[in-house]
């Protein structure tokens, strides 16, 4: 029956390809007479730059063209941009540096780009590269996030490196507030930089076809439409009528393959000057440094209390670090998509969040799985988590104590939360982690010598990004609606066109499902088609937990524009009142009757429109022939999912070493269309999050170079760093949206780091900071064990 | 990566002919390979010493275990015979990397590398190995000179490291987490006669702690490194493990080897 696949363990289309070694990428597209490029970078934090010396490099066996920022500034190539503007307390906008895609005066991090060698062989064009002169002046960098405002400025222009200082919230009322507290609870708080690392390096093919005046990009983007309007709008490599980009399978992107990046623009650019396709495929070494990065704040927040356990008002000051350049969504990640989220899942009657934004001589950073979400979580659960101790309630009573109760809510800063029940996905969470049994497992673990320690984290979040009037208003530089395509063949199969993209989201699975529910046709007869602005109609991309939520929407609405069309043209075929037609699992009844067509049936007749031996299928008068609509979605509120997680972990006390040994979750997603697909990314997700709380860190030394540039010191969490993952679910369907689905991608990582770093803050019984490697954790037991002796 | 010349040779002699000061022999290649790609090393001549016959194999008497340069790690960790003279040997083995590089890494590639965190060079210390070369026999105490620097001149090629089946022995590592090499590796080997235990991770290059071996002499038990200072002036230093947190580890270490001592 067709509508149990909502909701069913359906496995995943796509895994065929994936799983054999079918999938094709950026990397694995070769074109005739593709020439390959090498990018020079900036080997220093902070230089200016006198000169760029091409002229033994371009005599290079094999060279065939070497481009510098001088180049790009002839040709009137645009910068990178900013794609949201955030405006300071004082009623200033945000200031940004200049970012050519290429360097002509000044480089600003390690990895910066300074010139593309174009050669017929990688190799030549590595080995021209290495003979490119650059004079560069090296300046002193501004490396750390808390220093930044207290340095000598970067940019002229850019006053004690501060990019905007945003507030959000009532400071007069939450200040009394705090004047009025039993008791206030306070921390500081570092949320540590962390590197994406995309199993598939970005790559970027530029393809000019000098006939048709046509230039492709293929790349490895979440979001190809959005790509190629920045890059024709802003950059003005190409107009967008005559420019077509196409993300192909992409490995991978957890918001590091949402800008269109510097070497997008210049392979694109530099393939209309030589006209021929240009491939630049990343190594490892180049994602560690230029892929964007993600987080790095450093935070105050205080949390104000009644004495029974109530909170009465939160107050949060954070410096976020924007690394060298303001990106597309650099700017948005650590104001509205980080403070409004400041109030987690409780009923805060009053809130404050200061937010600076610096630059410093580091890789920009932006949205990285979760964008601002995991960083407010992190916030808001562990200040939450301390208050509860310091007051003596238990963690989950404290938390029951101040939740939302009652939806719709307004909370105090920016959300209206539709739907929600925390109450019962945190008692579900209880029941399965066995949290009464707790204790037990406590001293069981210290018989084997281990400290064991428990940690909560209920999180609140805000995705489905988003209602277009909403974002525009407070600074998008684009509205987030999504666009939908269905078209019927006359075969009676389906394309699906969505400006959603998949890169691990599993959409040709979920969406096909969703189709197949709505239409009653099998899910094998259903084709997702993403990721190529020849196909589809315009769409945003995927990020932000959108895609279901949004780009499901817009498909469920063109489904039922089809069936519509349907409904007239299966009356006529039927001889009756398109009223009194109905439709279910596929089929078009007349009511009281057994007089019916199939779906398929009645498409073949929209594409066979007149009588013609046994086809007997006219159209009704007024319909047009063939069946394909457009849907457009804008989604009228964010999505709220919520949910639970509870983490525990043990201690070797000798060497600190710190393993998590239980975790459970408990999400509420709304709606879940296909629980296995959910599971899996709930699972990875808290994998990201474990990674980011005890092993994963990007560290720049003093002089701006990055210590963690591969993987021999960026330490990628690995199978073994995990225990199994326990899954719940509860559902509260969201109202915004027909398929009342929340959305998934990112919720793991925005609850987790919080949930561990609760644990091993219980184990150990002192503060330390993410990551909490081994050495941290011996030197705190180290230093408790000294305090103990002295006392 | 570089372009060269590649050779597949079939015995020693044919190796030895084509050394010279820009070549490199190729084993698993788990370690010239990245450097290569990384343009951070690069060759005239590549001599691939895969083919060589007898390089390759395990052989056990009474009193040692002869494993060849060009047998693999994922070998050494599966072998009964190694399990059987040696099981510690066979555990650091099992320790190394991750699958791939086990079933491509050597163990004459990893100690002619001599990385200051390999695993191999502290079992070569601790079990008083004999390396065979092409030209000579060395004893461990004088093949690891400094980081990445052995007592092989150029041309030279390992043959065979042969250990001295202790009474028991363990290694304890604690690995990077990031890289899996060793933070700190300690390996304890009782003899009749003798302890040693040897430290890799920690210096430039794999040493002897002479402080816990004449501790566990008197006294071979866990509590006898209780009582030992170990000063971290001139160790290792870096974003994973600072000298004094490597100190530590060394006793911690060396008390759970002790303990694990089979
Ligand atoms: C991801 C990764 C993780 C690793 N983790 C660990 C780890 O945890 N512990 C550890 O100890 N090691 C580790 N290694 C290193 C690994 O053990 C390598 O296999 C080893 O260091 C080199 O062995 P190879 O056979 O690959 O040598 P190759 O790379 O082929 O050669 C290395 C060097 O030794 C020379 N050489 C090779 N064989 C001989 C010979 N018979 N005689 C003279 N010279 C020779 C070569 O010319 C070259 O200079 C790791 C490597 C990788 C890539």
């Amino acid at each position: 029956m067709a509508s149990s696949l909502i909701g069913s363990r359906v496995e995943r289309k796509e895994d065929k390809k994936f799983l054999t070694g079918k999938g094709r990428y950026t990397a694995d597209i070769n074109l005739a007479n593709q020439t390959y490029a090498y990018f020079v970078r900036s080997p220093h934090a902070r230089a200016t730059i006198s000169k760029v010396d091409i002229s033994k490099a371009s005599n290079a066996p094999g060279v065939v063209k070497i481009l510098t920022g001088d180049d790009l500034a002839k040709d009137k190539i645009g910068g990178l941009i900013a794609g949201w503007k955030i405006v300071s307390q004082d009623g200033t906008d945000m200031k940004c540096p200049p970012h050519p895609p290429l360097a002509n005066k000044a480089v600003n991090f390690v990895g910066d780009h300074v010139a593309i060698v174009i050669a017929e062989t990688l190799d030549q064009a590595k080995d021209a590269a290495e003979k490119v002169r650059v004079n560069y002046k090296v300046l002193k960098a501004v490396v750390n996030t808390g220093d930044a405002l207290n340095s000598k400025a970067i940019y002229d222009g850019i006053d004690k490196n501060l990019s905007f200082d945003f507030l959000l919230g009532d400071k007069g009322k939450t200040d009394e507030a705090f004047s009025k507290a039993d008791k206030i609870v306070k921390l500081d708080l570092v949320n540590n930089r962390l590197i994406p690392n995309a199993m598939e390096p970005r790559a970027a093919i530029g393809d000019y076809n000098s006939s048709s005046e046509e230039l492709t990009l293929y790349t490895a983007s979440q979001n190809p439409h959005l790509s190629r309007l920045i890059l024709s709008a802003f950059n003005a490599v190409h107009p967008e009528h005559k420019f077509r980009i196409v993300a192909p399978d992409v490995g991978g992107g957890f918001g590091s393959k949402i800008n269109a990046y510097a070497e997008d623009a210049v392979v694109a650019w530099a393939s209309k000057k030589i006209e021929r396709p240009v491939k630049w495929v990343a190594e490892r070494s180049e994602s560690f440094l230029s892929d964007n990065h993600g987080r790095d704040h450093v935070t105050h927040v205080e949390l104000a209390l009644k004495n029974d356990g109530k909170i009465t008002a939160i107050r949060v000051d954070t410096i976020a670090n924007l690394g060298a350049y303001a990106l597309v969504l650099g700017t948005v990640t650590p104001t509205y998509l980080y403070a409004p989220l400041l109030v987690g899942p409780y009923d805060i009657p009053t809130a404050c969040c200061n937010v600076k934004a610096v630059y410093t001589n580091t890789a920009p950073t932006d949205a990285y799985r979760g964008a601002g979400r995991p960083e407010a979580t992190y916030v808001v659960e562990r200040i939450v988590t301390e208050a509860a101790k310091e007051i003596g309630m238990d963690q989950a009573e404290f938390r029951k104590k101040n939740f939302i109760n009652k939806f719709p809510h307004q909370q105090c800063l920016v959300h209206n939360i539709d739907s929600g029940d925390y109450h019962a996905h945190l008692d579900k969470a209880l029941e399965l982690s066995d949290y009464k049994n707790f204790e037990n497992r406590r001293s069981q673990s210290s018989a084997k010598g281990k400290l064991r320690g428990i940690g909560f984290s209920t999180y609140l979040e805000a995705c489905g990004v988003a209602p277009s009037a909403v974002v525009m208003s407070i600074g998008a530089g684009v509205g987030l609606w999504e666009s939908a395509e269905v078209r019927f063949n006359a075969t009676g199969n389906i394309s699906v066109f969505t400006g959603t993209h998949s890169h691990g989201q599993s959409h040709d699975t979920t969406f096909a499902q969703i189709v197949g529910d709505r239409l009653g046709v099998p899910i094998e007869n259903i084709d997702i088609v993403h990721g190529d602005t020849d196909k589809g109609p315009f769409g945003m991309g995927t990020y932000g937990s959108r895609s279901l939520a949004v780009g499901g929407t817009a498909i469920v609405k063109a489904c039922d524009k089809i069936i519509e069309k349907g409904r007239k043209v299966a009356a006529k075929m039927l001889e009756a009142k398109p009223e009194d037609v109905d439709f279910k699992d596929g089929e078009f009844i007349v009511k009281n009757s057994n007089k019916k067509k199939t779906i398929g049936e009645v498409a073949f007749a929209c594409y066979l429109p007149g009588t013609f031996g046994d086809i007997k299928s006219p159209l009704p008068e007024g319909v047009e022939p063939g069946l394909m609509e457009t849907s457009f979605f804008d989604p009228s509120n964010f999505s709220f999912p919520a949910g639970s997680h509870i983490c525990e972990v043990e201690v070797d006390q000798d060497t600190g070493e710190t393993k998590v040994v239980k975790y459970t979750v408990v999400d509420d997603f709304g709606t879940v269309i296909n629980p296995l697909i959910v599971e899996g990314q709930v699972h990875g997700g808290v994998a990201q999050g474990i990674g980011q709380a005890l092993y994963e860190n990007a560290h720049y030394d003093e002089s701006g170079q990055l210590i963690t540039a591969s993987y021999m010191d960026y330490t990628m969490p690995r199978a073994d760093n995990f225990p199994e993952i326990k899954l719940g679910f509860t559902s509260t369907p969201a109202t915004s949206n027909p398929l009342g689905a929340k959305g998934c991608g990112e919720a793991g990582t925005i609850a987790a780091p919080a949930a561990v770093m609760n644990a091993v803050i219980d184990a150990i019984d002192t503060d330390i900071s993410m990551p909490a490697t081994s050495e941290k954790v011996c030197n705190a037991l180290q230093k408790n064990k000294k305090n103990k002796e002295a006392a | 990566m570089k372009g060269f010349n590649f050779h597949s040779v079939k015995n020693v002699k044919e190796a030895k002919k084509l050394a010279s000061g820009k070549s490199a022999f190729l084993a698993g290649g788990m370690t010239t390979i990245p450097a290569m790609k990384l343009r951070l090393a690069s060759y005239s001549d590549i001599i691939d010493i895969k083919n060589i016959k007898d390089l390759s194999g395990i052989k056990v008497s009474s009193k040692s275990l002869k494993i060849g340069a060009t047998t693999k790690h994922a070998e050494v960790a599966a072998s009964k015979e190694v399990k059987k003279a040696i099981s510690s040997l066979a555990h650091l083995a099992d320790g190394i990397g991750d699958p791939q590089v086990r079933n491509r890494g050597t163990i004459g590639g990893s100690i002619a590398n001599n990385d200051p965190a390999a695993d191999y060079p502290a079992a070569c210390l601790a079990l008083n190995a004999i390396i065979h070369t092409s030209d000579r026999k060395i004893v461990s105490d004088k093949f690891f000179k400094g980081m990445f620097e052995t007592a092989l001149k150029k041309g030279e090629l390992i043959q065979a490291v042969e250990f001295q089946v202790p009474d028991k022995s363990c290694y304890v590592k604690f690995p990077n987490p990031a890289s899996r090499y060793a933070i700190v590796g300690v390996y304890v080997a009782k003899y009749k006669k003798e302890v040693n235990v040897a430290v890799t991770g920690v210096e430039s290059a794999v040493f002897r702690c002479k402080k816990i071996e004449s501790a566990l002499k008197s006294n071979f038990s866990s509590s006898a490194i209780d009582g030992v200072k170990i000063s971290s002036s001139g160790f290792n230093s870096d974003i994973h493990a600072s000298s004094d947190y490597r100190a530590h580890l060394i006793k911690v270490l060396a008390k759970k080897a002790v303990a694990g001592c089979k």
